[in-house]
């Protein structure tokens, strides 16, 4: 078990580094940043300072550990707009991500996986099909229109709710339900195909053949083992909470990552961006670390020996 | 509604095979899916004949006739879907706009499968150092949503169309590497492809003409899931302003145009949303069909 998360570890390290250099890569790409900053009628004088003070004129892999060791401490300059460090930026943003992103997560679990279940255990029935029904939509309805059209019944034709802005809990409720919708669709949908593989199964047969009641064989076998794949894609939703709501975030003028993201974009402050891909990478990441410690713990298999089926 | 739900095949869904052959027997050519072939087909048309079925100029002003309502609630025949602020004609517009979605989602996805499906045979033809690089970028590229690399990519280069084709070229191409990379090394110790070596053929003509129609079903069902998939992307990039730039237009611009006007002119906004939807679910529905026919292994 120990050599196994070992190398779950070793792999996130490696995806961080990989990203931090991507980063990297991508900037020195995109041009000279002495040409970006300064004017172009600088005096060379001037931009020769520049390239000595920002290290530039050093070799190409000294200013990359270089950029990689500020990278990894969260330094990564100070934002052009309103010249604060990028990260501080960054971090006083996540918490209005969270408060919208979570209580949307927890609708996903509480709606979609349920109604996946059932979806399973009543296969063909009215409901079943009213539940994938309503799941195509969650992938084929894009999260910014299911947002203008939930504003267009709900704050222009009824009134009821605000369309944009952060002033009240009002506020969070369009965006929260634009996300868990959407979300819970697709877990629905994700988790219904998995229970029916394992509805499929010999051992769940056998298991109802030699009498064991039908409630036990669906709490006993069949959701502990339609759980694993299950895990993943709510793994994946657990990493996306700080970067799954640009859109929406967008849409409702919701003051949270996402929007500061776009906003960066936009304006090309690369100080921010590069924040945000790391604050979202390691997100990703570190949730993609504890699906696989959990496959370990729920799955005996992938932990002897055959780690990379 | 329901009829539609039901042809659809679920992922991963292990039909009992009486079922499915039923259901194929019965269904041979379900009314759902011929109503999406219509739509794709039509969406086809339009996208080749957008220049002569446009009645006006996507950019023409007519500001004698701004916000004008569509037909169905009571605007004049002259511009069957509205105008917008500027009085242009809203048909128009999304004439185009069709086109440039479907031109960039074209693109995007004959570049994916492209560079997918070379990488994912070369790791498995080359394995060793190649492979394991070529792995770790699919790692990478799975464990980041794909919307945030584009975002930072287009924070660093600026936008051009050019540039944001080639970008919607990397998403998904990591499905491609695998499958190939899998379907190759399985094809390479199969019977065919040693035989094929012994008697004489060079790498090129194994893999060309050997390998490849083998694995070609599988990649072309993969396409029809990264088709839809760039048009979402890219309408949603194009939405927030940082897709398609004016002037040209593709239906994210028009959603997000049209979001400005949602209290007065909802149409604006609606009739471009529709078409996402409408497309989307069509080749989604398609591909699901063919992946029945071609390759029943795929999930």
């Amino acid at each position: 078990m120990f050599g196994f998360v070992a190398s779950r570890v070793a792999r996130a390290a490696l995806t961080i580094g990989f990203v931090v250099t991507f980063a990297f890569v991508v900037l020195r790409l995109s041009g000279d940043p002495a040409m970006l900053i300064m004017s172009v009628d600088a005096p060379p004088e001037a931009i020769e300072a520049f390239r000595k003070a920002w290290g530039l004129d050093r070799p190409i892999w000294e200013q990359y550990v270089a950029y990689a060791a500020k990278a990894l401490s969260g330094d990564f300059g100070n934002s052009m707009r309103d010249g604060r460090p990028a990260i501080e930026l960054v971090l006083e943003r996540v918490p209005m991500t969270l408060a919208i992103t979570i209580p949307a997560f927890l609708i996903k679990i509480g709606l979609g996986i349920p109604a996946g279940i059932f979806a399973a255990l009543h296969r063909n029935s009215v409901l079943d099909r009213l539940t994938m029904t309503v799941s195509v939509a969650g992938f084929t309805v894009p999260s910014f229109v299911l947002a203008l059209l939930l504003v267009l019944v709900f704050s222009v034709q009824l009134g009821w709710l605000p369309s944009s802005g952060s002033e009240s809990w009002q506020h969070a409720i369009l965006p929260i339900i634009t996300l868990g919708v959407a979300g819970a669709a697709v877990l629905a949908r994700f988790t219904r195909s998995a229970m029916l593989e394992v509805l499929g199964q010999p051992y769940i047969r056998t298991a109802s053949a030699k009498g064991v009641p039908w409630r036990r064989v669906v709490s006993g076998h069949a959701l502990p083992n339609a759980a694993i794949p299950t895990v993943t894609i709510v793994g994946f939703m657990i990493g996306s909470l700080i970067a799954g709501a640009v859109v929406v975030e967008s849409v409702f003028a919701w003051p949270g990552v996402g929007r500061l993201l776009v906003a960066s974009v936009a304006n090309r402050d690369l100080a921010v961006v590069q924040a945000i891909l790391l604050a979202i990478a390691i997100s990703m990441v570190a949730a993609n670390l504890a699906v696989d410690i959990a496959y370990g713990w729920l799955d005996p298999r992938p932990r002897r020996g055959r780690a990379h089926a | 509604m329901t009829d539609l739900a039901a042809d659809l095949p679920v992922t991963a869904k292990p039909a009992p095979k009486q079922a499915a052959k039923l259901r194929r027997f019965f269904a041979a050519w379900p009314p759902a899916m011929l109503l999406a072939l219509g739509w794709v087909l039509l969406m086809l048309v339009v996208a080749l004949g957008a220049d002569i079925l446009a009645p006006y100029s996507f950019t023409a002003f007519d500001l004698k006739a701004r916000l004008q309502t569509p037909i169905g609630m009571g605007g004049p025949w002259a511009h069957a879907l509205g105008t917008d602020e500027l009085g242009r004609d809203v048909l128009s517009r999304l004439i185009m706009s069709i086109r440039m979605s479907l031109l960039i989602a074209f693109f995007g996805t004959l570049i994916a499968a492209t560079m997918g499906t070379t990488l994912g045979i070369l790791a498995a033809h080359l394995r060793g150092r190649f492979e394991a690089l070529v792995l770790v970028l699919i790692d990478f590229q799975a464990s980041m949503p794909f919307m945030i690399i584009a975002l930072a990519v287009l924070a660093f280069f600026g936008n051009d169309i050019t540039l944001f084709v080639v970008l919607m070229g990397f998403h998904s191409w990591e499905r491609y590497a695998r499958i190939a990379r899998g379907l190759t090394l399985s094809a390479n110790e199969q019977g065919y492809a040693a035989a094929v070596r012994n008697l004489g053929a060079g790498s090129w003509r194994i893999y060309g003409s050997h390998v490849l129609p083998n694995i070609a079903s599988t990649l072309i069902v993969s396409m029809t899931l990264t088709f839809p998939e760039i048009i979402l992307l890219e309408s949603g990039l194009s939405f927030l302003g940082l897709g398609v730039q004016p002037p040209l237009t593709s239906l994210g611009n028009m959603v997000g145009y049209g979001r400005e006007y949602i209290t007065r002119a909802p149409w604006i906004m609606l009739a471009p949303s529709a078409v996402i939807v409408l497309t989307t679910l069509s080749i989604s529905m398609l591909g699901d069909w063919l992946r029945d026919r071609l390759d029943p292994t795929l999930r």
